[in-house]
């Protein structure tokens, strides 16, 4: 097999270039922190590195509502629930290994604690060890996906329906999450966690050390999604999207695939989730909001649908406003927000990648 | 009749008149000897024996301690603040400095029972009520024979049942068998839930032994119990059911709006609940106008504020048409991206001229306050305004779909678009119209909601899961699916509450709502042939 023949089919040239320039730029970060001392004009301070760090893991979660939304047609206003759930398979891990280093020194969590409970609940139990709380990270977003997509496109819900439905699921998954007898922190959720598999979090080699992970995370995920999206199953999602009824038609079952993205991009979320949380330090309810999902949609709408370059693209750029608006000018940041909605899809359905890539708007 | 007894009548009225004379002059003296800690007894006994109804407002003032007696020996009582108010009428100013009489304890043994049996034989069915409840509330033994002989005499038979509930509360815990008893069959009539804590001591439970030892009244005891049980179950259902419908009734207008524009446009609006939470507003805004330049007719807002709401919300909504949602028709999943564009813009600027605290929108008082239907259960008239309310607005768009040239239009455009353009329907002046009519009626429902709870910027964001929903449940291009839904899923989720707590609830009708759409993709009143498959 000839390997450079297939690795052009997956990106041209061009696409290769770009792609290790950012994998350069990426990665320049632990690089220049690791020769250069504290301090010095080239070294990049504790907080942006994780912000950075944040930006990668949004990026992960773009390139997913990507591939669901860009490729697929299928608009989800419920994928935060899936990022979630990732964050708080992690946090759950992280919240045991703190041990007895918690302000109340019990072997139980502070907030079990400070409720009365007497002892940890049977699905607790497990997430004391790393290897679980990954694989509960990736498959229980995944398998709430595979049985909410087995129903939702089974009967052929889609369209605004679809969108409407995703979001009174992460709605009440929210409501759910905020009881405290939900037996996952409640309103605070869970924070204050100490160490990962034996790194201390507060330390900056350890975040230094997630934010090459989260790096390498989003490139892996970018060419999986584009190994997909130029494969033929990537065309007969293109073909879901334009004309379902038409691809049913022509033999294609579109319910598997829908079905398949939507469960995989559930999985992805999940992934960035749970790298998410040890880099912020915190996951509470919130995340499970609708509106920090329609969020999620608008990372792509800014980058560009149909684009994994875009969703990278959208997240950097939007999340990168608001860090910056809602310290700066935080009345100004939900007007920017509004207008960001409504101006990319009236007058800017392309989006950034249609800039870079020259390539007519998907619609 | 003869002379004699003519005489005889003659003479007893004017004896009559003379006695009715002698003895206001006793309870003037009486009153006066209230002052006097020696001959206070005696005062208390001579008021209690006078049936004046100055007599009990003196007796009532001691034993609440707002008694007054100034250097004369007039009483007064004392009202909030210093009111003070005489009570043998008159506009009497006390002269000289005021005293208030001793009460100790051994006057207020006397008193209890005195003040107790002259209320219970009062003339006043009112005062008499009101003793018996109180009386049932205080559970004093002493009293029982005062309760008994006045149950005997009575003969209003809701005063009667209110003096054997008394007696119940205190033969309850004696130990006559009978009178115990009589008293539980008294208490199954009347189920009163009061006496669940009495009657599940006395017949125990898995981790308490019973305190009755005699079987018999164990057995009255448990049926009572079950009488009792049953009517809190009953006023609980019937009071899920009454919020269940109000709630059904705040869904519906705000399904209403989302439900045409939708059914019409093929377009969600996301800011549909922001239009709620301006008509809430200018609600609020109407009543702030009102109370700085009419504060006079302060309740008139209410019937003022129902138009207001309506023409700023429709304007809002056509504005909204004419400006960002007719640009992007046929791409349904961007409007949704857009309107929410939009209602991150409303929320924002509500809460720059706002301010982003909730606002207090005060009910008129019309609307304050309730009937009480059964004890313990209270329909409010703000809720069963919303119902009325809602059934009022949805008439009005039902008769708009059906019986104007409008709404002739909007059917057609619904059922089929190039259909109804090509019969030289303006469909676009349509859309405008009909977007302007759902905005407006989202105006009316957040007037319904001022009048619920408070008002904040984040009002619509609360109702606009559970109507989109409602649309989802009901379909679209039928006023019936919306009703059906809005109504169905109110009283749902208030029939869910109390088994399963609020969020599991609204969860399990999540679920059910997703188990229901397997059955039924297109709602609850599908529409049928080609209309269906144009959706």
């Amino acid at each position: 097999m000839n390997v450079k023949a297939e690795l052009l089919r997956l990106m041209p040239r061009k696409g290769w270039i770009g792609f290790g320039a950012a994998a350069f730029a990426f990665f320049l970060i632990p690089i220049l922190n690791s020769v250069t001392p504290p301090g010095s004009a080239v070294h990049v301070p504790d907080y942006l590195v994780a912000l950075i760090g944040k930006f990668l893991c949004f990026a992960i979660v773009a390139v997913a509502m990507d591939l669901l939304w860009g490729y697929t047609g299928i608009l989800s206003l419920g994928h935060g629930v899936f990022f979630a759930l990732g964050g708080y398979a992690m946090g759950m891990y992280l919240m045991l290994s703190i041990g007895e280093a918690g302000v109340y020194r019990s072997k139980l969590p502070d907030f079990m604690v400070f409720l009365d409970w007497k002892e940890l609940p049977w699905f607790w139990k497990p997430f004391d060890n790393f290897g679980f709380a990954l694989v509960a990270a990736l498959a229980v977003p995944g398998l709430l996906a595979y049985v909410f997509g087995f129903l939702a496109f089974r009967s052929r819900i889609r369209g605004v329906y679809f969108s409407i439905i995703t979001q009174a699921f992460t709605y009440a998954l929210m409501l759910l999450f905020f009881r405290n007898e939900t037996g996952v922190g409640g309103n605070n959720g869970l924070t204050n966690f100490k160490s990962l598999y034996g790194y201390q979090l507060a330390e900056s080699s350890t975040k230094l050390g997630l934010y090459t992970l989260t790096a390498v995370g989003l490139l892996v995920v970018f060419l999986l999604c584009r190994f997909i999206v130029v494969s033929k199953a990537g065309r007969v999602l293109c073909a879901i999207r334009d004309e379902e009824s038409r691809s049913r038609f022509a033999g294609y079952n579109p319910t598997s695939y829908k079905l398949f993205v939507y469960t995989l991009s559930a999985v992805i979320c999940g992934f960035a989730g749970a790298l998410y949380v040890p880099q912020v330090g915190i996951i509470n309810p919130s995340e499970f909001q609708p509106s920090s999902s329609i969020e999620m949609a608008i990372w792509v709408a800014v980058g560009g649908r149909a684009s994994l370059l875009g969703g990278v693209l959208g997240a950097f750029v939007v999340n990168g406003a608001k860090s910056w608006f809602t310290v700066a000018l935080p009345e100004a940041w939900l007007y920017i927000l509004g207008v960001l909605f409504i101006a990319v899809t009236l007058f800017f359905p392309g989006g950034l990648a249609s800039l870079i890539l020259r390539k007519k708007a998907a619609t | 009749m003869n002379i004699r007894s003519l005489i005889s009548l003659c003479v007893a009225c004017v004896l009559a008149l003379a006695s009715a004379s002698a003895r206001a002059q006793d309870l003037r003296q009486a009153a006066k000897d209230l002052g006097d800690t020696a001959r206070v007894e005696a005062a208390v006994d001579v008021i209690t024996q006078s049936k004046d109804p100055a007599a009990l407002a003196l007796l009532q003032a001691l034993s609440d301690d707002t008694l007054r007696l100034d250097t004369a020996g007039t009483p007064f009582v004392a009202g909030e603040g210093n009111a003070l108010s005489a009570v043998f009428g008159g506009a009497g100013k006390p002269a000289g400095a005021l005293t208030t009489p001793l009460v100790d304890n051994r006057l207020r043994r006397q008193l209890e029972p005195a003040l107790a049996s002259f209320k219970l034989a009062f003339p006043d069915p009112k005062v008499r009520l009101a003793a018996a409840k109180d009386l049932a509330k205080s559970r004093n033994d002493e009293l029982a024979p005062l309760i008994r002989a006045a149950a005997a005499k009575e003969r209003d038979p809701e005063i009667k049942r209110a003096f054997g509930l008394a007696l119940a509360q205190i033969d309850l815990n004696g130990s006559d068998k009978q009178l115990k008893l009589a008293a539980l069959a008294a208490v199954t009539a009347a189920a009163d839930g009061s006496f669940k804590p009495d009657l599940e001591r006395m017949t125990g439970s898995a981790s308490a032994k019973p305190s009755e030892t005699d079987a018999d009244v164990r057995k009255a005891a448990l049926s009572a119990l079950q009488a009792v049980n049953s009517r809190i179950m009953l006023i609980s259902f019937v009071g899920n059911l009454f919020y269940g419908l109000s709630l059904g009734s705040v869904l519906l207008l705000c399904a209403l709006g989302l439900a045409i524009t939708f059914g019409l446009l093929r377009v969600i609006n996301m800011a549909h609940g922001e239009l709620l939470m301006i008509g809430a507003y200018s609600t609020y805004a109407v009543q702030r106008f009102f109370s700085s330049y009419f504060p006079t007719h302060q309740d008139w807002y209410l019937p003022v504020a129902v138009p207001v709401a309506f023409v700023a919300t429709a304007g809002i909504g056509m504005a909204l048409e004419r400006s960002v949602i007719r640009f992007l028709y046929g791409r349904p999943l961007e409007t949704l991206l857009a309107t929410w564009g939009i209602s991150l813009i409303l929320i924002q600027t509500v809460r720059l001229i706002f301010g982003a605290q909730n606002v207090a929108v005060a009910n008129p008082s019309y609307l304050a306050g309730g009937i009480e239907v059964m004890p313990g259960f209270v329909l409010t008239y703000s809720r069963l305004a919303v119902i009325v309310f809602a059934s009022a607005v949805t008439t009005f768009v039902w008769f708009m779909l059906q019986k104007t040239p409008l709404g002739l239009h909007v059917r057609a455009v619904t059922q089929n678009r190039e259909m109804a353009a090509g019969m030289g329907i303006a469909t676009r002046r349509v859309d405008v119209w009909t977007f302007g009519i759902g905005s407006g009626v989202a105006g009316l429902g957040g007037v319904a909601l001022s009048q619920l709870g408070n008002v904040g910027p984040e009002l619509g964001q609360q109702y606009i899961v559970d109507s989109f929903m409602v649309v989802v449940l009901g379909g679209v291009g039928k006023l019936a699916g919306t009703l059906a839904g809005a109504f169905g899923l109110g009283l749902l989720n208030k029939l869910l509450e109390p088994a399963a707590g609020a969020v599991l609830g609204k969860i399990a009708i999540l679920g059910l709502i997703i188990l229901f759409i397997q059955r039924r993709p297109q709602g609850i009143f599908a529409l049928k042939g080609r209309a269906a498959e144009a959706m």
